[in-house]
């Protein structure tokens, strides 16, 4: 049998302009209640403008076991920083 | 973490906890954007890795690994501190329908209603080291896990609740400032959360006891009354001297608890005799007075012993919490009953849909 109140992940816009920002979960039986319950738990105090309730069965993370090989793609290209290149003196705008 | 999002820091100037809180959430920021050391060399590293973590002061989260007992001991603590919460309504929901004013009935209302959210992050947090909400229920339900024992007093007067929100939320602030900087991601921002959250209860509660004290004598009688009663169960609030303290040490190493209890205790009495002060009501200890050599307040020790009692199960209103939450519990079976019936009977008529 499935859960009857499944674990649901809240994300809260706080405001327009920003992104949607992981806040914390909760449990409800369905999307509807656990939107609801989102309002009622974490924007008492008008924190936010929008909100995305995500079962949490449906989030598939990357295991932080691999985390050194998952991300080391990424730990040898300085080049994709700004910093990685020599600007010429007395260049403006760049 | 959006914490940052209510209003302005100017606010911090109120007793300088509020202040502590923004500066334990902005240290918690700061430690996650430097860098540490890489990752552990080998699964054997495990070990040294999470001690590195804690001696950095970031944070461990759910998914590392970690020591079993830091484990237990972490689902222990923020267990008992959701049931807490939870049981923490009942003193004060007590005065709900009974408020003197439509505004204090408003804002009573909307503290309860804080204190089942402040319930609610805490389960979360303790679900992420891997115990279900249902079996931390029945924990609470069997009686297997604890709640802080100041919630096993009556609310007689009013006033009561105006003590709660001075005293007994004032100490737990004290208590729990320090958890925002816990070496427990989850944990520690639950309590930022919470921190915030709790100042405005501590100042409603304030408000509750000057507009008493300032009012007929009958009124200030009723505050001063109220004071002699909770003063010194807040103050065992902080749990027993250090020298009794069972899991006082480990949990310091681990950096969950920042501060011994003693330490605390003395802040919060440090804190408490100057807003006493300003209530013109009389803190009931003959032994409190100024100790200039300590810079620190010399004030008489609560009753260890009543403690122990209370949290034994032999405090005055400890059968009643738990049989009024047993009922609450069970009430509420055919809602979430109907709940589930209704989102399973939903999730059925769209998979015919879509097989249609």
């Amino acid at each position: 049998m499935t859960d009857p109140s499944p674990l649901w992940e809240v994300f809260v816009r706080a405001r327009r302009g920003l992104s949607h920002t992981h806040v914390g979960s909760l449990h409800a039986p369905d999307a509807e209640l656990a939107l609801r319950n989102a309002r009622d738990l974490y924007t008492r105090r008008q924190e936010g403008v929008s909100i995305w309730v995500v079962p949490a069965s449906a989030i598939t993370a990357s295991s932080p076991d691999e985390k050194d090989a998952f991300f080391d793609p990424a730990a040898d290209k300085v080049y994709r920083h700004p910093t990685f290149y020599d600007v010429p003196d007395g260049v403006a705008h760049l | 973490m959006y914490g940052n999002d209510f209003g302005a820091p100017e606010e911090a100037s109120g007793g300088g906890l509020l202040g502590e809180v923004e500066a334990a959430e902005a240290a918690l920021r700061e430690a996650a954007a430097r860098q540490r050391r890489g990752l552990p060399a080998s699964d054997d590293d495990l070990a040294g890795f999470f001690a590195e973590i804690v001696e950095a002061d970031q944070k461990i989260e759910p998914r590392d690994w970690m020591p079993e007992a830091y484990r237990k001991t972490l689902i222990r603590q923020i267990a008992q501190h959701a049931h807490s919460e939870i049981i923490g309504m009942q003193p004060e929901g007590n005065w709900i329908s009974r408020a003197p004013s439509l505004k204090r009935k408003a804002i009573l209302l909307a503290k309860v209603q804080d204190e089942a959210g402040h319930g609610l992050y805490l389960y979360a947090a303790a679900e992420t080291l891997g115990i279900s909400r249902d079996e931390l229920v029945d924990l609470l339900l069997d009686g297997r896990q604890k709640y802080s024992s100041i919630f096993n007093y009556p609310t007689l007067t009013w006033a009561d609740v105006g003590a709660i929100g001075w005293l007994v939320d004032g100490a737990a602030i004290v208590n729990q400032v320090p958890l925002c900087r816990c070496s427990y991601g989850p944990y520690a921002r639950a309590m930022i959360r919470i921190c915030k959250e709790e100042s405005f209860h501590q100042r409603q509660g304030y408000e509750i006891l000057h507009t008493l004290a300032h009012g007929t004598p009958e009124q200030k009688a009723m505050a001063q009354d109220a004071l002699d009663r909770w003063w010194y169960p807040s103050l065992a609030m902080f749990g027993p001297p250090d020298g009794e303290s069972t899991h006082s040490t480990q949990s310091m190493a681990w950096k969950i608890k920042r501060f011994s209890n003693d330490e605390l205790r003395q802040r919060f009495v440090d804190m408490c005799v100057q807003q006493a002060e300003i209530l013109g009501l009389t803190i009931p200890d003959p032994g409190l007075r100024w100790n200039d050599e300590r810079q620190a307040y010399d004030y008489t020790q609560p009753d260890y012993d009543e403690l122990m009692r209370v949290i034994k199960g032999d405090g005055p209103c400890n059968r009643e919490r738990m049989a009024h939450r047993r009922r609450a519990h069970a009430d509420g079976a055919w809602v979430r009953e109907a709940a589930a019936a209704y989102a399973g009977k939903r999730a059925a008529e769209k998979k015919e849909k879509v097989a249609a």
